[in-house]
């Protein structure tokens, strides 16, 4: 494949999670911004090895949660003791202790929203089409193979340096992405 | 540091082999062949057993939406449900299925919190057999509150009578947490199942495959990127379904509990309950999964020592409940309250003293026999066993829900409750629609999480030597 202006990026291939690794704490000592580790599953000690911080997704989770645990107490409060207020067994119009379960519930409700929408917006997922998913052998990336890509985006990016580089990490299968 | 430089006193040595773990996925297989197998089963010529439970659950699951609709046209009548018992079978039912539906989060999620690693092995199924079942539970309250097309009533939505819903019962705390629960196990599953739908796509031979696992896939590549957010994500849900999970059920007992009839007015039914749900979820659990391992050719990944684990926590749960039979008693007697001494001694003696030691027999005999592990590693027997538990803890509720309803503290409010032949097809018809939605999600999604269970094998581990690990060095 010629590099033209249309590449996507260098994919590199490994057998192994461990040499996988110790490829992409070299990628990362180089410097670059604009690159990613493809797996079958997570492995772990890989986000160190990237120089990845701590996801965020806990942030949007808690939001949820907050939301829901409100939600519940105002629409309760509101419902049974302000627009139509319902007199039972002389019981307040409205308690916190017999709103909580279904707050309860919806905290717990719009926390997985939070948690599950907050995960897709990071990912900036669903999307219907990735470069990659076009490459022939990147559908290994969901079996038994370990990748490494480096997109030509990148500042660093630079045809012969970022593919010797790859190639020192021990990789044998090295190709060029098409955009 | 070199081998060299640690002292040999400091030296750590290996186990000996008898204290080696059995692996969870055995003869070392790798990454490449879980998949194969895993997806073999769905991109594989649809087997002959499978369309033997095919044709016989479809067709039961027909008669169910007959069932149905001869109860709506006519009325809540066709059932056995008459005063006093006025919650019949339909609440028992309901709870039975409940319950059923608590061993696949406490797998998916309180497991996975604990880091019990062979829960890859079984959670995915687990999970589905949740979600089916409380589909079958929710069916239940619906229908036997008589005017089914006015269950939208329990939503707190506006209707013409500008009335809402009235929100100190626990009836309506129930609406809330069953269908909280079935929506975030519905999205727990979902998320578990984005992965492994990649992994379907990426094997996919025909275009309308592709199309679709690469749909609800929704462009997973296994970026680690992702992956780090995905499995703060899951993360996130197991520690949120953990807390759910305990509530609905003890949301299920309030239903009981809040109310003043002896036998209901118990303190320690939330707690008895939850233990009693992951009792007889274990149970299905197993009932599934013993004859699903064989024709699936799964053995190399449910492993024998999966069955024997959860053997033991049916066992611990199975002692839980127990536990709380024999408190109960207790209670009853040094209470004082002569209605609650009665409500108990009713039980075991009175009319419906067959259901009583069915449900003894069931749930606090049988499981003895998982103590030991000649019974714990013989498959048929397990199986035979679990189906026992599943009777024992539909017994349970009918004890609760039929014996305490039908001897109320004035004499003259007594009765006896017998199920009519609608009662029996409705239940009967639940188990069609449970198994034609389990076969479907066998015959279309992958059973078992396989990335999961990738992640699991020394394979997946940078340290160890079959992950690619070199001996000194630092990976």
């Amino acid at each position: 494949m010629s590099e033209s202006s249309k590449l996507y990026g260098l994919i590199a291939e490994f057998d192994t999670p461990a040499a996988l690794m110790h490829a992409a704490e070299k990628v990362r000592d180089s410097g670059f911004r604009k690159w990613d580790v493809f797996t079958p599953f997570p492995v772990h000690g890989m986000d160190k090895a990237m120089g990845m911080r701590n996801s965020k997704v806990g942030w949007f989770s808690f939001i949820g949660g907050a939301t829901g645990y409100l939600t519940g107490m105002l629409m309760i409060w509101w419902m049974n003791a302000v627009d139509y207020a319902i007199p039972v067994g002389g019981k307040p119009m409205f308690s916190p202790h017999g709103a909580f379960p279904p707050s309860y519930e919806l905290t717990i409700l719009f926390g997985a929203f939070g948690a599950i929408l907050g995960m897709l917006f990071l990912n900036r997922l669903p999307r219907l089409h990735h470069p990659l998913l076009k490459h022939k052998r990147f559908a290994l990336a969901t079996h038994d193979r370990f990748f490494i890509v480096i997109e030509t985006s990148d500042p660093k990016f630079s045809g012969t340096d970022t593919r010797k580089l790859l190639e020192s990490t021990g990789s044998k299968h090295i190709e060029g992405v098409e955009d | 540091m070199s081998e060299a430089a640690i002292p040999p006193t400091l030296k750590i040595h290996a186990p000996p082999a008898e204290l080696e773990r059995e692996p969870l996925v055995e003869n070392q297989r790798g990454p490449g062949w879980i998949s194969d197998q895993i997806s073999g089963i769905v991109e594989g010529k649809t087997p002959k057993w499978w369309w033997v439970a095919f044709s016989i659950s479809f067709p039961t699951m027909l008669m169910l939406f007959a069932v149905l609709a001869y109860l709506i046209s006519t009325g809540v009548g066709i059932y056995g449900n008459n005063h006093p018992v006025m919650w019949g079978w339909p609440i028992v039912n309901f709870v039975w299925w409940i319950g059923i539906g608590h061993a696949g989060t406490l797998i998916s999620a309180i497991l996975f919190l604990l880091r019990q690693k062979w829960r890859t092995g079984v959670n995915r199924a687990a999970e589905a057999m949740t979600i089916f079942a409380v589909m079958c539970a929710g069916i239940f309250p619906l229908i036997h509150i008589g005017r089914a097309w006015l269950g939208w009533w329990l939503f707190p939505i506006p209707n013409a009578n500008s009335i809402w819903p009235q929100f100190r019962s626990p009836l309506m705390w129930d609406v809330f947490a069953v269908s909280t629960y079935f929506t975030v196990s519905l999205l727990f599953w979902y998320v578990g199942l984005v992965p492994d739908l990649a992994v379907m796509r990426d094997r996919s031979k025909t275009k309308i495959r592709k199309f679709l696992y690469g749909l609800f896939s929704l462009g997973w590549t296994g970026s680690n990127r992702h992956w780090s957010n995905y499995e703060k994500a899951y993360l996130i849900l197991a520690g949120l379904s953990t807390p759910l999970v305990l509530s609905v059920h003890s949301i299920v007992s309030l239903d009981f509990a809040v109310s003043n009839l002896p036998g209901w007015h118990t303190t320690i039914f939330p707690p008895y309950f939850v233990a009693g749900a992951v009792f007889s979820g274990f149970g299905m659990v197993l009932t599934l999964l013993i004859p699903l391992r064989r024709l699936c050719k799964l053995e190399e990944i449910i492993t024998v020592r999966h069955i024997e684990l959860m053997c033991k926590v049916t066992l611990a749960v199975g002692s839980i409940v127990s536990y709380a039979y024999g408190m109960e008693v207790f209670i009853a007697w040094y209470s004082g309250s002569p209605y609650e001494k009665f409500a108990f001694w009713n039980r075991a003696f009175g009319p419906y003293w067959w259901g009583y030691w069915t449900m003894i027999t069931c749930n606090v005999l049988v499981p003895q026999f998982f103590w030991f592990k000649k019974v714990r590693t013989n498959m048929l027997f397990v199986w035979v066993l679990s189906i026992f538990v599943n009777i024992g803890m539909w017994f349970e509720r009918f004890e609760i829900v039929i014996t305490s309803l039908s001897r109320e503290f004035l004499p003259s409010n007594w009765g006896y409750f017998a199920p009519t032949i609608w009662d029996i097809l409705t239940y009967i018809g639940t188990f069609g629609l449970f198994f034609t939605m389990f076969l479907l999600f066998l015959r279309f999604l992958p059973m078992i999480a396989i990335s999961e269970v990738k992640g699991v094998t020394p394979q997946a581990d940078p340290h160890h030597p079959l992950g690619g690990a070199k001996p000194g060095g630092h990976h």
